[in-house]
């Protein structure tokens, strides 16, 4: 087993390390000289998923890198190269059910595989080296690596077979195909090279959009203070009631967007969350009933921070490219910029 | 409906030259932007290209550029303010050492 990648020096890296232990043991079954993976996730492991799902404790949320043994593997057992993100290896182990095999962890700072690739911690030189620690050489009889293909962003095969000797043989994007994919003799059906992006795989992503989303809402109940301030010279709880325009910008860019995306019209994020932010501040004018000035200062503040979480979301999707959010951007911010700063002028001007 | 992106921004390039048609690059595109054709790889359908990089990596004959990153707002932003390249910022903060 390679060493431990936490270092337990501080108080508080005494306890993460003592969580980490836990999460250890709640899936090992029972540990030998390589330690072997159950296959079936507890409730524990499904609370914990949960609470990452929801931003509690992600960051901390990983498994030991090293070699790891799933159900009774011989040297003949396949080689399943993985992230040391828990929600990642649960993903994986719970699919090999009667099914053995190794699992190779790779260490990824707890980031899941297609992320990790992408900044290359799931990456050649940290295989070729956890390769040797773990003397895969000596577990297996075989030089096949099974890697799953949204890894590959950060993997070169033809390095790694030259450094290691190991074959890189690239898998299906999806942890619930790996057992078709040894059933058929790791041939890769075209369906399972897709990557998809379903109405559930969205849902599941929307708390750790709404949750940082909401990080904007002290700000935003600054500004309605504020402007509360100059133009009653007081303040009253009809602050919350100002504020119903602005959480519904918030909920349009981080729920309402990724629910709908797929319906939207236009190819760029921002255009289709200014839209939807339009329409959230002309449907709201409609049933507060609010007057010309107040309709005009929504339709100039909440288009702009919808269509700025909406943009967010690009890092989160499995289709935009690094230079499309750059050109929409570079047009696109300076607008919200502008659109904001009107819409607080313009209404500070209308209290005097 | 197929969620697609902006239209011919991808840095995707490909040297028939120094295609050999091993065709890895089929295997490890997430968006069946390649296809086989006459045994060398072409591209098929650029625009879907989200730059991960998977192919150029992967190709051992140098045939495929392109400059990868993450098609990320918040870590193009972030690394505008901090000056530097698109930092995937996100999930990066390490509170371990």
């Amino acid at each position: 087993m390679s060493k431990s990648s936490c270092c337990c020096s501080s108080t508080h890296e005494q306890t993460s390390c003592k969580e980490k232990n836990k999460l250890e043991r709640s899936i090992i079954q029972k540990s030998g000289e390589i330690p072997i993976l159950s296959t079936t996730l507890n409730s524990q492991d499904r609370v914990d998923g949960w609470k990452a799902r929801w931003g509690i404790g992600r960051m901390n949320y990983t498994i030991q890198p090293g070699l790891y043994g799933i159900n009774k593997p011989d040297a003949d057992s396949p080689v399943l190269v993985t992230a040391n993100y828990k929600l990642t290896v649960d993903k994986v182990r719970k699919e090999l059910m009667g099914i053995d095999a190794w699992i190779l962890v790779l260490d990824t700072k707890g980031i899941n595989v297609w992320c990790a690739a992408g900044k290359s911690t799931f990456g050649t030189d940290e295989l070729v080296q956890r390769i040797e620690d773990v003397q895969l050489a000596q577990v297996v009889n075989h030089k096949k690596l099974i890697i799953p293909q949204l890894g590959a962003p950060g993997i070169a095969a033809h390095e790694v077979k030259k450094q290691s000797g190991f074959l890189v043989k690239y898998g299906p994007v999806y942890a619930k195909d790996i057992p078709q994919y040894l059933r058929d003799g790791m041939k890769v059906q075209p369906e399972m090279r897709k990557v998809h992006f379903t109405l559930m795989d969205r849902l599941v992503l929307i708390p750790m959009e709404l949750m940082p989303a909401l990080r904007w809402a002290p700000v935003l109940m600054l500004w309605i203070l504020i402007v509360q301030l100059l133009r009653d010279h007081r303040l009253s709880w009809g602050l919350f009631v100002e504020f119903v325009p602005f959480l519904a910008a918030i909920l349009a860019g981080s729920v309402l967007f990724q629910i709908l995306l797929p319906l939207l019209p236009f190819r760029s994020f921002v255009i289709n969350g200014w839209l939807l932010g339009g329409l959230t501040a002309l449907g709201l004018s409609a049933l507060f009933d609010h007057s010309g000035t107040l309709v005009l200062v929504h339709a100039l503040l909440l288009p702009p921070i919808t269509a700025f979480l909406a943009v967010n979301f690009t890092g989160t999707t499995t289709f935009t490219s690094l230079s499309g959010v750059q050109k929409e951007l570079a047009i696109g911010v300076p607008l919200m910029i502008l659109s904001i700063l009107c819409g607080m002028v313009i209404q500070i001007v209308s209290i005097f | 409906m197929a969620m697609r992106y902006l239209k011919n921004v991808t840095t995707l390039q490909l040297d028939s030259d120094k295609c050999t048609g091993c065709g890895v690059c089929l295997t490890v595109c997430p968006h069946e932007v390649f296809k086989m054709q006459a045994k060398k790889a072409v591209i098929q359908d650029k625009n879907k290209c989200m730059e991960c990089g998977a192919c150029a990596k992967n190709c051992a004959f140098d045939a495929l550029t392109v400059r990868a990153g993450v098609g990320c707002a918040t870590a193009v932003l972030v690394g505008l303010v901090k000056r530097t390249e698109p930092q995937c910022g996100c999930q990066t903060e390490s509170s371990c050492c």
